[in-house]
C-alpha cells in the first residue's frame, strides 16, 4: 500500500472508476491537457483521450448543465470547478435543475453526476479563490454535499459519488491537496456516503469538524491530552448533506459539551445547523453550550498573508475556545 | 395548377395523406385540450394554465422527425402539440393539469406543462427559462461520443434566447458538432415584454457567428416548419452538427391563467394573428388538395371533442397522491 496526498488519493479515485467503467467521464476548464490547475487530473487525457476527459469552454453553468444532460443519455460525468468561488453561474443548474430532476419527475430521471470543487482558504488565493460555499448547498434536498479531508477517505468517497445515481457536490478543502499522506489502498474498498468518522475518542468535550481545521483541531486535541488531559472527541462529518445526525448526537450526547468548527463565515454557516440539531435533540445531556467558532463575517479572505491568517480560526483560538468548553 | 403545385409541397417533402391526417390531428387535439384547460379553470378546477394554442403547428411540424424513445426531446412548457405526438395522452395532460397522483409528468408535484417521460425520451421540464439548453446539449455530446446517430430536439420560446445559457449551449454545440436542434418558438411575447425589446437582430441568424445554420421559417406553417427541421435532423444524423430554428408564431392566449393580456396589448393585433391561425391554415391546405372533405373535417373535430370530454371526465374523477407521497422520492436509491 503506497503513502498518498489527498490529491492524488482523488486522482487514483478517478483513474479506477474511469478504467471500470466506460460512462465515467471528467469534463471542466483546463482539465484535459493540463491536468487541471491543481493536477488533479493529470495523464486522465492521454490514457482516456480528449472526449471523456473534455476541456469546456470557461461557462460553469454549462459545465454542469452538459453534465446534467449527459446523464441523462446514460453517462457518468464528474464535472470540476476549477474554484468552488466560480460555482455561482452553475447554481441554478445544481440547485434547480440536477438537485430535483428526480423528485420532480416522480423518479423518472435521475441524476448521476458528481461536482468537483475545491474549496477553502489558501495563501495568495485572495477573495475568489478561497471561499467555502458549503452553506449554500446544504439547504438543497436531492443533493448531496460532501467534503472529505482524508485521502483515503476522499479516494473512496469519489467512487461512492460517482456510483450514486444522486447529484454529489464533492468539496475539496485546497489547502489540504498536499498538507498530509496516508496509506491509501489500491483496491476498492467502500467508504458510504452519509456517514461520519469518529478520529479520536474523548469523553471530556467534543470538536465536529472538517477540512483544514479538521487538521488544526487534532493537534490541538493532541496537545490537550499531552498537557492538561482534557481528552477530546474529534468528529468529522464527511458528509455534510444529508448530515450523519446518529454520530454527532452520539459524542454530544457522551461529553455534553461540544465545539463545532469550520473556516466558513459564521453566520448561516453549516456549524449553525449542526449545533442547532445538538442543542435541540441532545439537549438533556448538555453540561455547557454549544458553542461554534468560524471566520468574521467579511469576506473570505484578503490577499495580503496576515490578513488572512487573522481571518482563518488559528489553532490559539481554537484552543481557547475548547479549553472554555472544557471548563464547564 | 395552383392546386396541383400545393399538392406536390407535401409529397416533395415525403409525407403521405396519414402523415398529414396525424398532424392535423394532433395540432386540432393540442388546440381542444388547451381550451378544455381554460375551462377547467374557470370553473375553478384547474389552478394554472400554460398554453400551446397558436403554437400547435410549428410544434407538430418540428417533433414530427423525431424517432420516440431514441432520439432526446427537451421541451418547454407550451410544447403539448409535440408531447403528445411522442405518446401522451390527453388524459395525461389533464391529469398533470389538475395534480392528480397519476400524472406521467410529476405525480402531481410540478405545474401543468412541465413535461417528462421516461418511455419518450421527454426529459424533465422546470420553470427556470434556457436551464434546458446546456443540458440538451450534454445529452446530444453523449450520442456523438458514443457514435450513435441520435438527435437532441430543445425548445424554448424567444426570451430563452436572452440569457446565458443559451448561448452557452449554441457555442459548446457549435464547438463539437453536436446532434442538437435549437428550436425557439418566437411567439412575440414574454409575459408582457414584446419582442422588439427582447431580441437585437435577429435570432436565427446568431447560429451563424457560432459556426452552423440558422434558420427563420413561419411557425404557423406546420409543413414548412416540418421541412427546416427535417433538414437540420438529417444534418444532426450525418454528423454535421447543430442548427437553430427560429419559428415565427404567436402567442394566441395570455401567458397564463393569472395573467391578464389586456394590460399589454391591443385586441386588434391578437385578430390579426386568428387570421393566421397554424390550424385554420392546415385545413384549408387539407381541403384545397382533397386529403379531408369537410364532412372528415367535421367528424375529426367531433372525435376529438369526445376524446378530451372523456379524457377530462377521467382527470376530475381520478385521486390526488397521498398527502404524504410529499415527502417520498428526493434522493434516488441505489
Amino acid at each position: 500500500m503506497a503513502t498518498k496526498n489527498l490529491l492524488q488519493a482523488i486522482h487514483e479515485g478517478l483513474v479506477e472508476e474511469m478504467r471500470a467503467d466506460e460512462s465515467v467521464m471528467v469534463l471542466g476548464e483546463d482539465v484535459g491537457r493540463a491536468g487541471g490547475v491543481f493536477r488533479v487530473t493529470q495523464d486522465l487525457q492521454e490514457e482516456f483521450g480528449a472526449m471523456r476527459v473534455m476541456d469546456t469552454p470557461l461557462a460553469e453553468s454549462l459545465i454542469v448543465g452538459s453534465a446534467i444532460g449527459l446523464s441523462v443519455n446514460g453517462m457518468r460525468p464528474v464535472a470540476e470547478i476549477q474554484f468552488a468561488d466560480f460555482i455561482a453561474p452553475a447554481f441554478d443548474q445544481i440547485v434547480n435543475e440536477a438537485a430535483k430532476f428526480y423528485y420532480r419527475s416522480n423518479g423518472a430521471w435521475s441524476c448521476p453526476i458528481t461536482i468537483r470543487a475545491p474549496y477553502g482558504v489558501v495563501p495568495g488565493g485572495a477573495l475568489y479563490h478561497s471561499q467555502s460555499v458549503e452553506a449554500w448547498f446544504c439547504n438543497t434536498p436531492g443533493l448531496k454535499v460532501v467534503a472529505p479531508t482524508y485521502p483515503a477517505d476522499a479516494k473512496a468517497m469519489l467512487k461512492s459519488s460517482i456510483r450514486d445515481p444522486n447529484p454529489v457536490l464533492f468539496l475539496e478543502h485546497k489547502r489540504t491537496y498536499r498538507l498530509i499522506k496516508e496509506e491509501v489502498p489500491e483496491d476498492d474498498y467502500e467508504v458510504p456516503l452519509g456517514e461520519a468518522r469518529v478520529h479520536r475518542e474523548g469523553t471530556d468535550i467534543t470538536v465536529v469538524a472538517y477540512g483544514l481545521m479538521l487538521y488544526t483541531a487534532l493537534e490541538v486535541a493532541g496537545k490537550l491530552s499531552d498537557e492538561q488531559d482534557i481528552e477530546t472527541e474529534v468528529v468529522e462529518p464527511r458528509t455534510l448533506y444529508p448530515l450523519d445526525k446518529e454520530t454527532i448526537l452520539d459524542s454530544a450526547k457522551k461529553t455534553g459539551k461540544t465545539l463545532v468548527i469550520s473556516e466558513a463565515n459564521l453566520t448561516g454557516s453549516y456549524a449553525g445547523e449542526i449545533s442547532s440539531l445538538i442543542a435541540e435533540e441532545a439537549f438533556e445531556w448538555l453540561d455547557g453550550p454549544v458553542m461554534r467558532l468560524g471566520a468574521p463575517d467579511v469576506p473570505a479572505a484578503a490577499f495580503a498573508r496576515p490578513m488572512m491568517e487573522y481571518f482563518l480560526p488559528s489553532a490559539e483560538r481554537i484552543e481557547e475556545a475548547m479549553l472554555e468548553l472544557a471548563r464547564y | 395548377m395552383a392546386i396541383r403545385e400545393t399538392s406536390v409541397r407535401h409529397e416533395e417533402l415525403g409525407l403521405d395523406e396519414d402523415d398529414l391526417r396525424r398532424m392535423h390531428y394532433h395540432m386540432l387535439l393540442a388546440r381542444r385540450v388547451d381550451e378544455r384547460s381554460w375551462i377547467l379553470n374557470r370553473q375553478g378546477k384547474a389552478a394554472f394554465v400554460i398554453s400551446c394554442q397558436g403554437q400547435e403547428g410549428a410544434q407538430v411540424g418540428a417533433a414530427y422527425n423525431l424517432r420516440p424513445g431514441y432520439d432526446y426531446l427537451y421541451p418547454y412548457y407550451r410544447d403539448s402539440g409535440m408531447t403528445m405526438l411522442l405518446g401522451q395522452t390527453p388524459r395525461d395532460q389533464l391529469l398533470s393539469l389538475l395534480g392528480k397522483k397519476d400524472d406521467p409528468n410529476s405525480g402531481g408535484r410540478q405545474m401543468p406543462g412541465h413535461y417528462s417521460g421516461r418511455e419518450q425520451n421527454i426529459v424533465t421540464v422546470s420553470a427556470p427559462v434556457g436551464v434546458q439548453y446546456p443540458q440538451a446539449a450534454g445529452t446530444a455530446l453523449a450520442f456523438k461520443m458514443r457514435g450513435e446517430d441520435g438527435v437532441v430536439l430543445v425548445c424554448g420560446g424567444e426570451a430563452s434566447t436572452s440569457g446565458g445559457d443559451w448561448h452557452e449551449a449554441m457555442n459548446f454545440a457549435g464547438i463539437h458538432d453536436l446532434p442538437v436542434v435549437f428550436f425557439v418558438e418566437n411567439n412575440v411575447y414574454a409575459i408582457s415584454v414584446p419582442v422588439k425589446f427582447q431580441v437585437a437582430g435577429s435570432i436565427a441568424r446568431r447560429a451563424e457567428g457560432y459556426g452552423f445554420p440558422g434558420h427563420e421559417v413561419d411557425g404557423n406553417d406546420v409543413l414548412a416548419t416540418y421541412e427546416v427541421a427535417r433538414e437540420a435532423f438529417e444534418r444532426a444524423r450525418a454528423g454535421e452538427g447543430p442548427t437553430l430554428i427560429e419559428a415565427k408564431t404567436y402567442r394566441m392566449t395570455a401567458h397564463s391563467s393569472d395573467d391578464d393580456d389586456r394590460r399589454y396589448r391591443e385586441r386588434e393585433e391578437i385578430e390579426e394573428w386568428r387570421q393566421k391561425d397554424p390550424i385554420v391554415r392546415f385545413e384549408k391546405y387539407l381541403l384545397d388538395n382533397g386529403v379531408l372533405d369537410e364532412a372528415e373535417r367535421d367528424e375529426i373535430s367531433e372525435r376529438i371533442k369526445a376524446e378530451v370530454a372523456e379524457a377530462s371526465e377521467y382527470a376530475e374523477n381520478a385521486p390526488f397522491a397521498d398527502p404524504e407521497d410529499v415527502l417520498a422520492g428526493v434522493y434516488a436509491e441505489g
